[in-house]
């Protein structure tokens, strides 16, 4: 029997929204834990604000060393002339950790031969931003590197 | 509809799409009293799926080591986010997936569905479960805690009782001569990698066998006439009822998952003494307490060895029902096997009751 469309739902097709509308809820139950799943979860470990690089007798100018400040890589260097200078080791291009090269008298880094001067600053290759500087304070023996 | 049959003709152009079409339709299952029992191998097969889900998603955060096993397991529970209920889920569907293949497997063998042309289903199916008590063995070590420790040192001691071949496979298993990290490398290297390839395989041998063979008909049915037997269609009837099925377990899944976690316990210590009252899982439970009625030596053998060799002959006996159900060609009746199967049947039963209470 053919029932004349009256402008309101059939009993089937009410069912078959409702059906419709209930593997919906069924899926977002499902698939809403499994996606925050994969949400980073919070970290307990708190990121330092100052560590211990190394001793000063262990240095000797135009040297360089890369040192762990919390969950990154960090570069002291003892320039040519003596002086003590620190900055984030993650290169600004994409994200290599680099490193001193003293035949260069420049932090280099080996990934796309980025070259940034004694000051952070990038001077030739890729890098598109100068790296991070660093406090660098000595207490005693101690070198202690510290974020400005 | 019409963008359906597009993508349908687009398809069906290049692989022909007539093979799936003709089987789906010609498929069906039979209908009569006992068809609820149809269900469980569907049923296993649907956790099956959540084990890969939910083994994945674990395996997303999870690290073996000594350093790291049981910490990363207590990171996933504590720190992120929906961890403790996907660990959950993953321990739950691992014990009702062996009760429900469990369950498919007897109703297999009282309904006599093993009988010629049906044996290699059988033997596939009897390796299936095999192996999914090897996963449920591998799995539980991997959180590295007290209760996991010792299981697997006991459960690797009985199979280094087997004469001649066990101390071998003892030391393979563990990866060494005593249970140590490196033996939970070994298991993880079994449960997330061996295990689910053998299992995929040996588990499309058998689908593919009921695929070609059908699905088995009631013993009763032999003499009646064509006319009188019941059927329903696989596609779409059976497989709604699949899916309706899938549903519920997936519900009675999650009430259990959430409101009774599954606890992590301590670290292992391997230079602690093990706790009281320690048991294994109930489904090795009734084999656990067999062994302990059986006393220290039986004639000149060891009580253990003794117990072992005869849980291994009557797992061999088992696997092999449809050659020794002599009547299997003839496709008559055989009540032997039917009190053989009630008899084991109680037998698990009982003594995993005396297990538990114990």
């Amino acid at each position: 029997m053919v029932v004349p469309y009256d402008g309101k739902m059939s009993r089937r097709s009410f069912l078959d929204y409702l059906l419709g509308l209930g593997i919906l809820a069924w899926l977002a139950a499902v698939l809403y834990p499994i996606i925050d799943y994969f949400k980073i979860p919070p970290q307990t470990e708190a990121a330092p604000s100052s560590v211990v690089a190394g001793s000063v007798k262990d240095f000797k100018p135009n040297t360089g060393k890369v040192f762990r400040f919390g969950n990154e890589p960090a570069i002291l260097v003892d320039t040519p002339d003596g002086k003590l200078k620190a900055f984030t080791a993650v290169c600004t291009h994409l994200q290599c950790t680099v490193q001193y090269r003293p035949d260069m008298q420049k932090i280099w880094c080996a990934c796309h031969g980025g070259v940034y001067d004694l000051n952070g600053r990038n001077v030739s290759g890729p890098p598109p931003r100068p790296l991070t500087e660093y406090d660098v304070t000595v207490k005693g023996e101690q070198i202690v590197v510290s974020k400005s | 509809m019409d963008k359906t049959s597009k993508v349908f003709r687009w398809i069906d152009k290049r692989y022909d799409l007539g093979i799936v079409e003709h089987f789906a339709k010609e498929k069906r299952v039979p209908q009569f009293k006992g068809s609820f029992w149809y269900y469980f191998g569907g049923v296993s097969l649907f956790l099956f799926i959540v084990q890969v889900v939910t083994g994945i998603l674990l395996l997303m955060y999870y690290q073996p080591g000594a350093q790291s096993a049981y910490e990363s397991v207590r990171f996933i529970v504590t720190k992120v986010q929906f961890g403790w209920l996907i660990r959950s889920i993953h321990s739950w569907s691992a014990n009702l997936m062996i009760l429900s293949v469990v369950i498919h497997m007897f109703s297999v063998y009282f309904t006599k569905a093993f009988r010629t042309p049906r044996e290699l289903t059988w033997y596939s199916g009897f390796i299936l479960l095999a192996l999914t008590l090897t996963f449920g063995f591998s799995g539980y070590l991997l959180p590295w805690n007290t209760l996991s420790y010792f299981a697997t040192k006991v459960g690797t001691e009985i199979v280094g009782v087997v004469p001649i071949i066990g101390k071998p496979i003892m030391e393979l298993l563990r990866n060494g001569s005593d249970v140590t990290t490196a033996t939970l490398t070994r298991f993880f290297g079994l449960h997330v990698a061996v295990l689910p390839a053998l299992f995929t395989v040996i588990l499309g041998a058998h689908l593919l066998f009921i695929q070609v063979q059908g699905i088995s008909e009631p013993e009763s049915w032999k003499d009646l006439p064509e006319s009188k037997k019941k059927h329903i269609p696989f596609f779409p009837n059976f497989v709604l009822r699949d899916i309706l099925l899938w549903l519920i377990v997936l519900n009675v899944l999650a009430i259990l998952a959430v409101f009774f976690r599954w606890e992590l316990g301590h670290k292992a210590d391997p230079f602690a003494s093990a706790p009281t009252g320690i048991k294994p899982e109930w489904y090795f439970l009734f084999m656990f307490q067999s062994l302990k009625f059986f006393p220290a030596k039986l004639a000149m053998i060891d009580g253990e060895v003794f117990g072992i060799s005869l849980f291994g002959i009557a797992g061999l006996l088992w696997f092999l029902v449809p050659l020794w159900d002599s009547k299997t060609s003839k496709g008559k009746r055989n009540k032997i096997i039917n009190y053989v199967g009630i008899g084991v049947v109680l037998y698990i039963i009982i003594l995993t009751v005396i297990g538990a209470r114990s």
